[in-house]
């Protein structure tokens, strides 16, 4: 029987091809922005570490008082670096870093070569198992580099093949800001969106990956300042990145790895007991005002998902809905047009839901047709987000199984939804009046 | 011509009308605000800088082996080493003029800050975005001084990075100006910058000049801007650079060669292109609108589109079902204009309707995106213009299908089917 509604359809697709094409035209374009929009909507706002992300947590603690804290009475993003160093000391969590960001530059071994500028981080060994980052060559660094300011790094696959000529480069030397370091790892592909272990002084989204990792209190030792934001209440005192270090600017960026809710709020008590101390030592002068976040939480907070991304996809969604609206206008034409057709076919014994399958047959032909289309011009739309979108968001949109399904699932489910009244109506069409008037 | 007749008809067409209503509601809905964020973009990106905008570049260097701050005596090896710089760029051949600046209008990279009238006061009277240069920095910007006078090289204090003396005059905006001096005599007066009791005089209003933020909380304060005359000297250093008219290429060429013979141990912001043009600064700044307003487009064309096909689509099949009648009333006497009058009635009410409850959809559309989105509200002319674009639309397409239904003969009448 379904080959024989197949049969049907076909014929009476052809038989009106104008209607045909429009329907499917409606449909393919109405799903193919929704689905393109959403592509980059799906990039952006993806979870950056979803094994682990719920357990990863970002402390705020409030140096600048009630008279710093924004409207809403938050403490700031990041850490001074006083506050993060007694984190660090204490290291209460299973797995915890404090970091900041650099941006030193290279000096190639040839020379003639000019020298580049990498974007990196300085941060603590523990920082590699805790974010689960990917080793080509080597590792990352052991508690007693961190302690003994090693001057050891950890680089990126893409700057080995510049350096490197993509060889295992663990143990070799490597010029950053006019001193040699000690290769200990190359990394393999990682350049997690949003870089959601610094956004309290990054770019939500980065086209390029970081080139290199270097031990936080060698980065302190050697003066590589921080290259990331920088937010001060009150002028430092002292000059220079010493100054800076004993100021009350916020510049350090933390994250700590609680395995369970029991060992977040114990973090928590800790966190309040330490303003507490702080308090007592006079250092501030305000009840503790601290928060522990998880990394969704912070994602959220931060509103990493750009709003003209939202509105976009909002806006295709609203396209979509008028292109349905528009086939069901057309498929009841196309169906109603037909009714001479249903009496007979009602008055030979066809029940009602032999109707019903016979036009929700149809209505599934012209959404797959669609649904072709839309495939057709999502590719199409994903290749020219970069249009639309900046490079380091366009960059994120993929063309892949999953979007290629969800295209074709919406297509067909959305024109089958199209179809039930059309359906529903021819299929209450009255064969006696039909016969009737013929 | 009667309506009475032609609503009846449409009496026996609820489920048509409803889904032609419907769609033209939403397309108006969605093209207004559509074609309202195309309009904030434009007016956005039309905001002009207050510099000359042609024949200027930027060039953003830091220096690799640098001296560190901390050390005794760095800081005249840090001031001898822009000095040298700044030397080769002027120079060139094709350079008009350089001076050492720490951002630039779209630059999107500021330092900003309150300034008072009065030291003891609590609350700023004006926040405030800083320009540091020498006193190259008007000229190779292109400023237009409306009032006192510009700085001379005497002004000009050489400051490390973290230095944070502040220098006895500056010179000012007119936006601050008229902000803080309403009757126009701002040269002379003092300001006092957050948290200071040092008074900073005044001495040179400048016509404008856009601050280098971006986002909406600068924008609350896009003009007003203060130069300082500051040279900083640190490990990097950032030039504004005017070639000579008509030598931007050559100029922008030519500046990273000359100061990597200077010195070669310096990274650039972008390796690819050490010197960026005004033109790209502009471009970067604004792509997210320009992309945007490309969509926006984009949706409203496919909307209309989808729209019209299916009016035409959807009056077709009427015109169809409706042959025997339309012959009928040409028998009894009707002109083909009368035809096609009817059907032209028919869709101006029924886009009329949708038109309707599509200006209500469109302001709900606005007043959320506004609560969620920080949108700002839509005048009035947005909705009414696209209440018009519906109704041309609705006209245009229903020609096609009325235009046939006029061409029915009266003969039809006399055919059984």
């Amino acid at each position: 029987m379904f080959d024989y509604y197949l049969d049907l359809a076909w014929r009476s697709l052809r038989r009106s091809p104008g209607l045909t094409v429009l329907m499917v035209l409606a449909i393919g374009f109405g799903v193919a922005a929704s689905m393109t929009t959403y592509s980059v909507f799906r990039a952006v706002s993806g979870d950056p570490i979803p094994w682990k992300s719920s357990k990863l947590f970002v402390p705020q603690i409030d140096p600048w008082g009630p008279s710093g804290r924004a409207s809403d009475g938050e403490p700031p993003d990041a850490l001074t670096y006083t506050d993060a160093m007694a984190l660090m000391h204490a290291h209460r969590a299973k797995l915890q870093s404090a970091m900041y960001r650099i941006s030193p530059s290279l000096v190639p071994e040839q020379t003639g070569q000019h020298p580049i500028n990498v974007s990196g981080h300085a941060v603590y060994g523990e920082f590699f198992p805790m974010l689960d980052v990917p080793f080509l060559y080597g590792a990352g660094w052991s508690a007693d580099d961190d302690a003994h300011q090693a001057p050891v790094v950890v680089i990126s696959g893409e700057l080995n093949r510049k350096f490197f000529g993509g060889a295992n480069s663990v143990g070799r030397s490597l010029s950053m800001d006019g001193k040699d370091y000690r290769v200990v790892g190359v990394m393999g592909d990682w350049n997690p969106q949003p870089r959601f272990y610094d956004l309290a002084s990054s770019a939500n989204f980065n086209a390029i990956g970081e080139g290199v990792f270097i031990p936080f209190e060698r980065g302190i030792a050697a003066g590589i300042y921080n290259s990331g934001n920088t937010n001060c209440y009150e002028p430092t005192k002292g000059a220079g990145f010493i100054g800076l270090q004993q100021s009350s600017c916020t510049w350090v960026s933390y994250m700590a790895l609680l395995d369970s809710s029991a060992a977040a709020s114990q973090y928590r008590q800790y966190l309040d007991s330490y303003a507490r101390e702080q308090q007592q030592a006079g250092r501030f002068h305000w009840a503790p005002n601290n928060l522990l976040r998880d990394v969704p939480a912070v994602l959220d907070h931060q509103g990493v998902v750009p709003s003209d991304t939202r509105i976009s996809l909002l806006v295709a969604l609203g396209l979509l809905v008028v292109c349905l609206v528009n086939t069901v206008g057309l498929m009841l034409a196309k169906f109603l047009r037909r009714s001479s057709e249903i009496g007979v076919r009602r008055a030979l014994g066809a029940p009602r839901r032999a109707l019903y399958a016979q036009f929700l047959i149809e209505a599934g032909l012209i959404g797959a047709a669609g649904g072709a289309l839309g495939l057709l011009l999502t590719g199409a739309g994903v290749m020219s987000v970069g249009l639309v979108f900046r490079p380091e968001i366009a960059a994120l949109a993929r063309l892949d199984w999953s979007l290629l399904g969800i295209t074709m699932v919406l297509a067909v489910g959305a024109t089958l939804l199209a179809g039930l009244y059309p359906t529903f109506r021819a299929a209450r069409v009255q064969p006696a009046w039909q016969l009737k008037s013929n | 011509m009667s309506v009475s007749p032609i609503l009846s008809a449409l009496r026996r067409h609820k489920a048509g009308v409803v889904l032609i209503g419907l769609q033209i509601a939403l397309t108006l809905a969605i093209v207004c605000n559509a074609i309202f964020i195309i309009g904030e973009r434009i007016e956005r990106m039309n905001r002009p800088t207050g510099i000359v905008e042609r024949d200027l570049f930027l060039i953003q260097q830091a220096w690799v082996n640098a001296p560190s701050e901390e050390i005794e005596g760095s800081s005249q090896k840090l001031g001898a080493m822009q000095q040298e710089d700044l030397l080769a760029l002027r120079q060139l051949a094709d350079v008009e003029s350089v001076a050492p600046t720490t951002s630039m209008p779209l630059l999107d990279s500021s330092w900003n800050e309150g300034i008072r009238l009065d030291p003891e006061q609590q609350q700023q009277t004006a926040r405030v975005s800083f320009y540091l240069g020498d006193e190259q920095l008007l000229p190779t910007l292109g400023l237009r001084l409306v009032a006192g006078r510009t700085f001379t090289s005497a002004d000009i204090l050489h400051q490390g990075l973290r230095d944070i003396r502040q220098p006895p005059v500056v010179i000012v905006t007119k936006a601050i100006a008229d902000l803080l001096f309403p009757h126009g005599d701002a040269v002379g007066k003092v300001v006092y910058l957050a948290g200071t009791h040092k008074p900073i005089t005044i001495i040179g209003v400048v016509e404008r000049l856009q601050v280098p933020g971006l986002n909406r909380w600068t924008a609350s304060f896009a003009y007003n801007s203060v130069v300082l005359p500051i040279q900083r000297e640190g490990f990097f250093a950032f030039y504004a650079v005017r070639a000579k008219p008509g030598r931007l290429q050559a100029a922008m060429q030519a500046a990273p060669a000359a100061l990597y013979k200077v010195n070669p141990l310096r990274v650039f912001a972008d390796i690819k292109t050490p010197a960026q043009s005004f033109a790209a600064i502009r471009a970067r700044a604004y792509r997210d609108d320009i992309g945007m307003a490309i969509l926006m487009g984009a949706v409203c064309l496919i909307l209309l589109g989808v729209t019209a096909a299916g009016i035409v689509g959807l009056t077709s099949f009427w015109v169809g079902q409706r042959q025997h009648q339309i012959g009928i009333r040409r028998a009894l006497g009707a002109r083909r204009i009368d035809i096609l009058r009817y059907f032209q009635t028919e869709n101006l009410l029924i886009a009329s309707g949708g038109a309707m409850v599509g200006l209500v959809l469109a302001f709900i559309l606005n007043l959320w995106l506004i609560r969620h989105y920080e949108m700002s509200r839509m005048p009035l002319i947005y909705v009414l213009t696209g209440v018009v674009a519906v109704l041309v639309l609705g006209q245009l397409a229903v020609f096609v299908p009325a235009r046939r239904a006029s061409m029915v003969p009266p003969v039809v009448a006399t055919r059984s089917v």
